[in-house]
């Protein structure tokens, strides 16, 4: 059953007073449990679509509806709420707060949670668990390889146990073994933890670890 | 300098609001400072103004104002006999015996009376005594209960204008006209006739006797004829000394109060300074390092960072001066502790001090600029490609 | 708050600028809380003074002598319990820089007028008493210039010529604030007896009955007096020492400009410094905005960035105001007796950060808190 769902989406936007449309009436679902690969050439509007399901931009026009959310119609409040527990989101370039340690990175999305510093502890480690870095949890940022920092990052996404789980080109800076370790941890988490993932990529073969592949061009679902 | 200073001032146009704030701090340092010393000179200037170096007031011996000085008449008259004084047209001596009293004289505002210093003299005084001019109404008439009020007092006085009678010692006076004097301390004095004054206030003495020397040279002996006499017991001073070490303690107070504040505040301006160079550094990392790689010396990175922040100090410094200008002029008034009354001067801004304002600004812009822009200077090329 | 490592790891991100920031604010808040209590010491040496004496004194001026008959007279004016007279010596004790009080008075009278500010032995004062040239000193003039009971003080006069020789025959402790341990006293007979025919009384001190009498008082003996070669001046002791303090003039509104200037010109270093802080961590905004961060919860951790620094400060700079003046007996120069750091100034000091935290604050703050994630994850440094 589909979890994402969007409808009539329709998203355009000025840049310099020239008016662009990224999408014109696009319909779209995403089952609960898939892990799909968005994939397409620049400009085609998957970061954009990403940001839409996130509920960090709004649609001109349409609906997208995740789980019993209409994400569409929300406010920024009730949006960054509805974030803090049901969005993961994992970023091309990390963006880990290199102020602050792997720990404190992962236990940033608790911090908007009633939990007590106990719990967070609980959380928060078996989130680094899950990636494999609990040994890493005291070190900075700058204290990393890439690919640990982006694992850091996975752990953030998943340790409040979101209902969907939203990549942005994730092994876009890793080397290729990195990218691997990567795509083996977000399989896992599609298939032993059931969790939906929405991941946009370029990249073919991390298009081959997820279930299925999308292709957009210029706004629209192509084979 | 080989990197031209265009760079700096339009790196420093790239980030308006912080480079403004930073001015702006350097200019309220500095505006204050010029506003402290203009202070401080304007009441040096009324002190110091007050005396000539060819005039000697006589006092009584130990007094150390005139106003616990006392000398009588015949000593007065001893003293008029000597011959080192100045001769004038008509023939007679240059010699003004003066009473020198601080009166309590109703404020023009109704608060308490305030303490001014009531001056008796003749009218050779205005000879000897230089720069009094009458400015407004005439001088007073001898024989008559008329008195002239400096023009620096007067606003602060009630009835004190032309024409009104004014309450002094106990008796009313027609203020016959107001004076200047250069802007010298005796502008917050009243003076009235010797004759008619010294029977309203402490009786038949005078406080102080001025002469003017016929050569400034001759002041040794004047001073040891006088102060050797057994039937005076008198000290001798030059006029301009005296006064200016009359305005000794508060001037004192002044420039001490000017150092502390505005050291201070240069501290917090610096610290201002320091922090903005240091996060333009920190953004321009990629620029410096085309720079380091277009061969430009580590040693002209920090001379241009070092004029980046000695110019915004600079623009900061000449805003401070522009601000502080205006206020050259502004009368104000405090107690003259020495004589123990009322002394109006104003502020007083001269060249010397803008110019100390600037360089002030300038030495706040290099302390300022040095570190942030020796660090620009030592950056390793590849980091800062990275 | 479970917050606070966020906020804190931010501040320590760029600690030069962390730490240089809140300086600047306490160096601000050093001088503002300096100046400010410049005019409160002022005014609390207006404030101080027995408001059941009262100080009669020349109209003319306060250089003029009045007569000694009015002792009489004053004796015999309805509210009026006790009279003593004093005059001002000026003396100066080896160079003009050792700067004290110096007056002759009624021995008795005097020390009967003022027995609730000061305690003195009872032999001490017996000897006083006795002796036409003994003198009292005050406890902390007397540790100053090291003196002891019993030495010959030699002071020149300014205003009575000549070379005065007193011997010290009782220390006393104050007990007031009004009333200065850096004094000598000696007989009012000595000076009387050298210039017979011309020193009287500087001014006279009354004790009422009831305070409550003073302005009656007041007016009965001035217009007494008025229209006679030597009018007074009466008033309370109070308003007496009032009055020496608005001799300082315009002191009040030149503290009070130069304090503004200051606080207003380290404004501008917070605000600057948190401008910068903010300008590098958009990315961050972002970030923490897509984790589900709300606007409000952004704003509220910039916010308390900035009041980190601004109390922080605070808490240094009027700190060390309050520490530093009143331990070491700062006094100007005996300008500004019992300089201290009140309650009020440093209320109104903490008052000055949190508008500076707010100030600072404020524009990076709204900033967060509009920022669209999207946007901001654009941004590039």
């Amino acid at each position: 059953m589909a979890l994402v769902s969007v409808r009539g989406l329709t998203k355009s936007f000025q840049r310099d007073s020239q008016p662009i449309t990224v999408f014109d009436g696009l319909d779209l679902e995403f089952a609960e449990g898939s892990f799909t690969a968005l994939m397409g050439p620049s400009g085609s509007g998957k970061s954009t679509l990403l940001n839409l399901i996130a509920g960090l931009d709004q649609p001109t026009s349409g609906t997208v509806t995740v789980g019993d959310a209409v994400v569409s119609a929300m406010g920024p409040g009730a949006l960054a709420v509805w974030r803090s527990r049901h969005v993961g989101f994992v970023f091309q370039s990390y963006n880990l707060l290199p102020v602050l340690t792997a720990y404190q990175n992962v236990e940033l999305p608790l911090l908007l949670t009633r939990l007590s510093k106990a719990e967070r502890h609980d959380h928060v480690m078996t989130a680094l668990g899950v990636v494999g870095l609990t040994d890493r949890a005291e070190h900075f940022p700058r204290q990393m390889s890439g690919g640990q920092e982006q694992r850091v990052a996975i752990a953030r996404a998943v340790v409040s146990d979101p209902t969907i789980i939203l990549l942005d080109e994730p092994t876009g800076q890793l080397d290729a073994r990195s990218a691997a370790e990567v795509l083996e941890l977000l399989q896992r988490l599609n298939r032993e933890f059931h969790k939906t993932i929405i991941m946009v990529t370029h990249d073919p073969h991390a298009a081959q670890a997820a279930g299925m592949t999308l292709h957009l061009d210029k706004g629209v679902l192509t084979a | 300098m080989k990197i031209p200073l265009i760079y700096n001032v339009r790196s420093l146009a790239r980030r308006p609001v912080s480079s403004a704030m930073t001015a702006v701090g350097v200019a309220l340092v500095v505006g204050v400072f010029i506003a402290m010393l203009a202070l401080a000179n304007g009441f040096k200037v009324a002190l110091v103004r007050t005396g000539a170096p060819d005039n000697v007031i006589v006092l009584r011996k130990g007094a150390d104002s005139e106003l616990s000085s006392g000398i009588s008449r015949d000593n007065a008259a001893i003293i008029a006999a000597l011959p080192e004084i100045a001769v004038a047209a008509d023939g007679q001596p240059l010699v003004s015996p003066e009473v020198f009293v601080p009166t309590n004289l109703e404020a023009a505002s109704g608060g308490d009376a305030q303490l001014v210093v009531t001056r008796g003299v003749t009218t050779r005084a205005f000879e000897v005594r230089r720069g009094v001019h009458i400015v407004a109404g005439r001088n007073f008439i001898p024989g008559r209960d008329e008195i002239i009020i400096g023009s620096a007092i007067a606003p602060r006085l009630a009835h004190s204008a032309v024409g009104d009678t004014i309450r002094l010692a106990g008796r009313g006076w027609l203020v016959a006209g107001h004076f200047s004097a250069g802007g010298s301390a005796f502008e917050s004095e009243v003076w009235g006739e010797n004759e008619q004054l010294m029977p309203a206030l402490r009786g038949q003495v005078y406080q102080v006797v001025a002469f003017r020397l016929r050569d400034p040279a001759l002041f040794d002996e004047a001073k040891q004829t006088l102060e050797k006499d057994p039937r005076l017991q008198v000290d001798a001073h030059r006029e301009s000394e005296f006064y200016a070490s009359q305005s000794l303690v508060l001037r004192q107070i002044l420039d001490f109060l000017a150092v502390f504040i505005t050291g201070i505040m240069a501290v917090g301006a610096v610290f201002g300074a320091v922090n903005t160079m240091y996060a333009a550094v920190a953004s321009r990392t990629s620029e410096i390092a085309v720079l380091l790689t277009l061969g430009f010396k580590p040693r002209s990175i920090l001379a241009s960072f070092l004029a980046e922040a000695t110019f915004l100090a600079l623009v900061g410094g000449l805003l401070g001066c522009l601000v502080a200008i205006p206020i050259n002029g502004i009368v104000t008034s405090t107690t003259n502790w020495s004589s123990f009354s009322m002394i109006a001067f104003s502020f007083r801004v001269t060249p010397g001090i803008l110019a100390g304002g600037v360089l002030f600004s300038i030495v706040m812009g290099v302390v300022g600029g040095f570190f942030p822009a020796r660090r620009a200077s030592r950056m390793p090329v590849v980091q800062a490609i990275r | 708050m479970k917050f606070f490592p966020l906020v804190w790891a931010n501040l320590t991100r760029h600690k030069r600028r962390t730490v240089l920031t809140t300086l600047s604010v306490a160096l601000a808040l050093f001088l503002f809380a300096s100046l400010r209590s410049v005019l409160t010491t002022l005014r609390a040496g207006a404030e101080v003074g027995s408001e059941s004496r009262m100080i009669v004194q020349s109209a003319k001026a306060i250089v003029f002598f009045l007569p000694m008959s009015y002792r009489e007279r004053l004796l015999a004016v309805p509210g009026v319990q006790a009279v003593t007279w004093a005059d001002w010596f000026g003396g100066v004790y080896q160079d003009p820089k050792n700067f004290f009080a110096s007056f002759a008075a009624d021995p008795e009278s005097y020390l009967d007028m003022y027995r609730s500010d000061f305690t003195l032995p009872a032999d001490q004062r017996a000897a006083f008493i006795k002796e036409r040239t003994a003198c009292i000193v005050g406890q902390h003039l007397l540790e100053k210039y090291g003196w002891k009971l019993g030495q010959n003080v030699t002071l020149q006069g300014t205003i009575f010529q000549g070379d005065w020789t007193f011997t010290i025959r009782g220390v006393y402790h104050a007990t007031s604030p009004a009333f200065s341990e850096d004094a000598l006293m000696f007989h009012y007979e000595m000076v009387y007896e050298r210039y017979p025919g011309w020193v009287q009384p500087g001014w006279y001190v009354l004790q009422l009955k009831d305070p409550s009498l003073a302005p009656q008082v007041a007016a009965a003996i001035d217009s007494e007096f008025k229209n006679s070669s030597d009018p007074t001046k009466t008033g309370t002791e109070r308003a007496f020492n009032a009055g020496f303090v608005t001799m300082w003039g315009n002191v009040s509104f030149l503290m009070d400009s130069i304090g503004m200037a200051v606080v207003f010109a380290i404004l501008l270093v917070a605000a600057n410094s948190m401008m910068l802080s903010a300008r590098e961590r958009t990315n961050e905004v972002g970030v923490l905005k897509t984790v589900g961060f709300s606007d409000r919860l952004l704003f509220g951790l910039v916010m308390a960035e900035a009041s980190t620094i601004a109390l922080g400060g605070a808490v240094l700079g009027l700190g060390a105001a309050k520490a530093l003046y009143r331990p070491t007996g700062f006094s100007a120069m005996g300008f500004l007796p019992g300089f201290d750091v009140t309650a009020g100034t440093l209320a109104l000091g903490l008052g000055i950060a949190v508008v500076l935290a707010l100030a600072s604050g404020l524009v990076p703050a709204w900033t967060a808190a509009r920022l669209s994630a999207v946007a901001a994850l654009r941004h590039v440094e």
